[in-house]
């Protein structure tokens, strides 16, 4: 929880000596309340009082990078619990578990999968984020192998080593050194070490606990211990566990700002079966999980879970939109049917899913309805005959187009007369009310 | 540090809803606390996942999910049974597609013999759907209404342009009805206030805020089921305590990641697989928003989300 600008005045050397820039240090405090100062800006504020507004000023969970480079992972940072609240910020990142215990080529092999899961949705790169190196042989030399063949295969790709054995983890983190990696695996037994293997690699430690009592313990004692790079583990595998434990430790960061929770969360979704797997993987995307481990990377279902993970970190507060053009729809020729709608990105995807469905090639000129869908974008003035007749004249589409005609949604048949009044030598042609109707329009126009 | 868990009590509660009859009812809702949150709280009845057939063969359903069916679809009743006995589904959606004029523009006396036919093969609780025509949902819906009096069905959907002939039958004939509003939680409040104040009683009304697809506006679905269901449980808004419908395998299987073949998105991978999942993410999700009835289409999906459900109640 945020002080008041009061609360953090009491703290600073009341001296108002105005070395800070403010004219007292109650100025500065009411500066700093809002976030509009540093405290680094007042040279005098005594060690106590830094480290208790520092504290006070971290966001209640944890920001935390895994990787470095471009493929670099951001976790923590959320604020709230509910999407509609706010943007959840950083989305979960996915993680694919290797074990030991494959061959060297099955290792690379899967690496090599990782690098080449990238996949462009709707404008954004989405693709696995992170390998986790588990130490299934309990061997420590196996681990380095796995740990330097994931190294050479994917060299940008980050890591989560996974082992309780302080020196095998110290030898399998080598390879990553000043790229942020997580070695994960501290729990009650071993913390100490762990805790120094993460130190002086400057690594981010995991925390494995068996629940939310004792994870508290050993986020303190990590943090005692000078490790405050963590991720956590609450023990829940099971989904309804998941659920239980994410909800109490977002909602204790956030509404308590309680800090031994304040960090990201990292949650075990292997299962026998990709689809299954896939479901509890969803579970975890919609209900806080920083890092979702799975065991399986197929196409089909890296897809499903990128496009979810998408949705729900999309920004509730922004009306999702398409740039305002014509779009070609296939290689469509001069004489391509040419059909216009608003450019409310849901709008876009379905009636272009529609048309690329009928697999005839067409142009679709998106019109900038401030995000509105046709009914509403109609109803609020937005996308009446005038507008229409001036993009589609503005866009000069006019030149390219063998046949003057243009398919205007079912829903706004009424506007098709003015329409026509408005743009003199061009056929206005009704289209079907609902996108799904379009391929058989289509087909039976041919 | 000690922790201690913050555990919320609401002042709300979904209603618990009964569909069918016997030994074979089941009932949904009845929880105070956020979905699958049984650390704080009850949550006394499963989501109930009901699979869905039509009155005429699924000629416009995607190969991958219509081949689910070979054998069965051409007959109402025998898919309707093998809904039932075979794939063990708890509940069946009939939806009367072919009752709209685009489509086979069946007549309400046909619907109402596809109705009592497939009730009297099967035990398990019927939802019947109209086929989404305003106009002719009235008709059709109204006579199916009354031809399936006694059985507690759920009749939908219910919305702006028809609730009244609709929620008269219903309550005429003593079953469950679907409110449907288009994707705005002040639209669902109202017609949940609208149809009750014709004197259908509130507790008997299932709310579908409407679907979408992943990927397709699932986030708009979620948040709305997520805000109505923190309207019901913190604000104990009586209006807006009735259990949500995801109507999710017509949304699904309609958009490209579902029908596409590999060979035209090698990247996307295997086509069967990747439609399975896209409505079994699709139902999850809205499980985790706030969903206790789903209707869907793939046996497997189904199969999927049922085994999901498992490891969440
Ligand atoms: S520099 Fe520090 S001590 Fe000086 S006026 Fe500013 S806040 Fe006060």
């Amino acid at each position: 929880m945020a002080l008041s600008g009061v609360e953090i005045f009491k703290l600073l050397p009341k001296t108002n000596c105005k070395k800070c820039g403010q004219p007292t240090c109650l100025a500065f405090a009411m500066k700093l309340a809002q976030r509009q100062a540093t405290l680094d800006s007042c040279p005098d504020v005594s060690e106590e009082a830094k480290k208790i507004l520092g504290e006070a000023s971290a966001p209640p969970v944890r920001p935390i990078t895994m990787g470095a480079g471009d493929r670099a992972v951001k976790m923590g940072e959320e604020t709230v619990l509910f999407r509609h609240d706010k943007k959840f910020v950083n989305p979960c990142a996915f993680a694919i578990e290797v074990k030991d215990t494959l061959s060297d080529s099955e290792i690379s092999g899967i690496a090599q999968q990782v690098v080449n899961s990238e996949i462009d949705r709707v404008g954004q790169k989405l693709r696995i984020d992170a390998i986790m190196i588990t130490n299934a042989s309990g061997d420590a030399g196996k681990l380095e192998a796995a740990a330097k063949s994931v190294a050479a295969k994917a060299p940008a790709v980050a890591v989560i080593i996974n082992t309780g054995n302080p020196q095998a983890a110290e030898a399998a983190v080598k390879p990553f050194d000043g790229k942020k990696p997580v070695i994960y695996g501290a729990n009650a037994s071993n913390l100490d070490a762990m805790a120094a293997v993460a130190k002086s690699h400057k690594a981010t430690l995991g925390i494995a606990a068996k629940d939310l009592d004792e994870l508290c313990v050993l986020t303190e004692k990590a943090k005692g211990l000078g490790v405050e790079d963590l991720v956590i583990d609450p023990g829940a595998r099971k989904a309804k566990e998941i659920i239980a434990a994410n909800t109490l430790i977002r909602r204790a960061a956030i509404k308590k700002n309680f800090k031994p929770l304040g960090y990201p969360v990292i949650s075990f979704a292997q299962r026998d079966g990709g689809l299954h797997e896939a479901l509890v993987a969803s579970v975890g995307i919609a209900k806080y999980s920083s890092i979702v481990v799975l065991s399986s990377i197929d196409k089909w279902k890296n897809l499903a879970l990128f496009t979810l993970r998408q949705n729900i970190y999309t920004d509730p507060q922004v009306p999702m939109q398409v740039e305002q053009k014509i779009y070609n729809i296939g290689e469509p020729k001069a004489d391509a049917p040419l059909f216009i709608t608003t450019n409310f990105s849901l709008t876009y995807f379905i009636v272009s899913g529609e048309i690329e469905n009928s697999k005839v090639a067409s142009r679709l000129a998106v019109m900038d309805s401030e995000g509105l869908s046709v009914l509403t974008a109609w109803a609020a003035g937005k996308f009446t005959a005038s507008k229409i007749a001036q993009f589609i004249t503005d866009s000069g589409i006019e030149k390219e187009v063998a046949n003057k005609e243009l398919i205007i949604p079912g829903y706004v048949a009424i506007l098709s007369g003015a329409i026509e009044e408005k743009l003199p030598g061009w056929k206005i042609t009704v289209g079907p009310r609902e996108a799904n109707a379009i391929p058989t329009f289509l087909k039976t126009r041919a | 540090m000690a922790f201690t868990p913050s555990k919320e009590s609401y002042a709300g509660k979904v209603y618990a809803l009964t569909l069918g009859t016997g030994d074979k009812a089941v009932t949904v809702g009845g929880e105070n606390v956020l979905p699958f949150h049984s650390f704080e709280g009850e949550t006394p009845n499963r989501p109930l996942v009901a699979m869905e057939v039509q009155d005429v063969p699924p000629a416009d359903w995607p190969e991958n999910v219509r081949k689910a069916y070979e054998g069965v679809s051409d007959d109402p009743v025998k898919w309707a049974k093998h809904c039932q006995d075979v794939l063990k589904a708890r509940a069946i959606a009939l939806r009367l597609i072919g009752t709209h004029p685009d489509r086979e523009n069946r007549s309400a006396e046909d619907a109402v013999k596809t109705v009592k036919d497939v009730l009297a093969a099967i035990s398990v609780p019927l939802i019947v759907l109209g086929s989404n025509h305003a106009e002719k949902d009235t008709a059709v819906l109204v006579a199916v209404a009354e031809a399936a009096k006694d059985r507690n069905c759920v009749i939908g959907k219910a919305q702006e342009a028809n609730y009244k002939t609709i929620a008269a039958a219903a309550m005429a004939n003593n079953h469950k009805l679907i409110a449907m509003s288009e994707l705005d939680i002040n639209l669902s409040k109202q017609l949940n206030i609208l149809i009750s104040q014709m004197g259908f009683d509130k507790e008997k009304l299932i709310t579908d805020p409407m679907c979408s697809a992943l990927g397709y506006g699932l986030e708009y679905t979620y948040s709305v089921m997520e805000r109505i269901r923190l309207a019901a449980l913190t604000q104990n808004d009586v209006t807006m305590q009735q259990p949500l419908l995801g109507d999710v395998g017509m949304y699904v299987w309609k958009v490209k990641e579902t029908q596409a073949p590999e060979s035209d998105m090698p990247q996307w991978g295997s086509a069967e697989e990747r439609g399975i999942l896209w409505e079994a993410e699709t139902a999850t999700a809205l499980l985790v928003s706030g969903a206790e009835v789903l209707i869907m289409r793939h046996p497997k999906a189904a199969e999927a989300v049922e085994k999901v459900i498992d490891e969440l109640v």
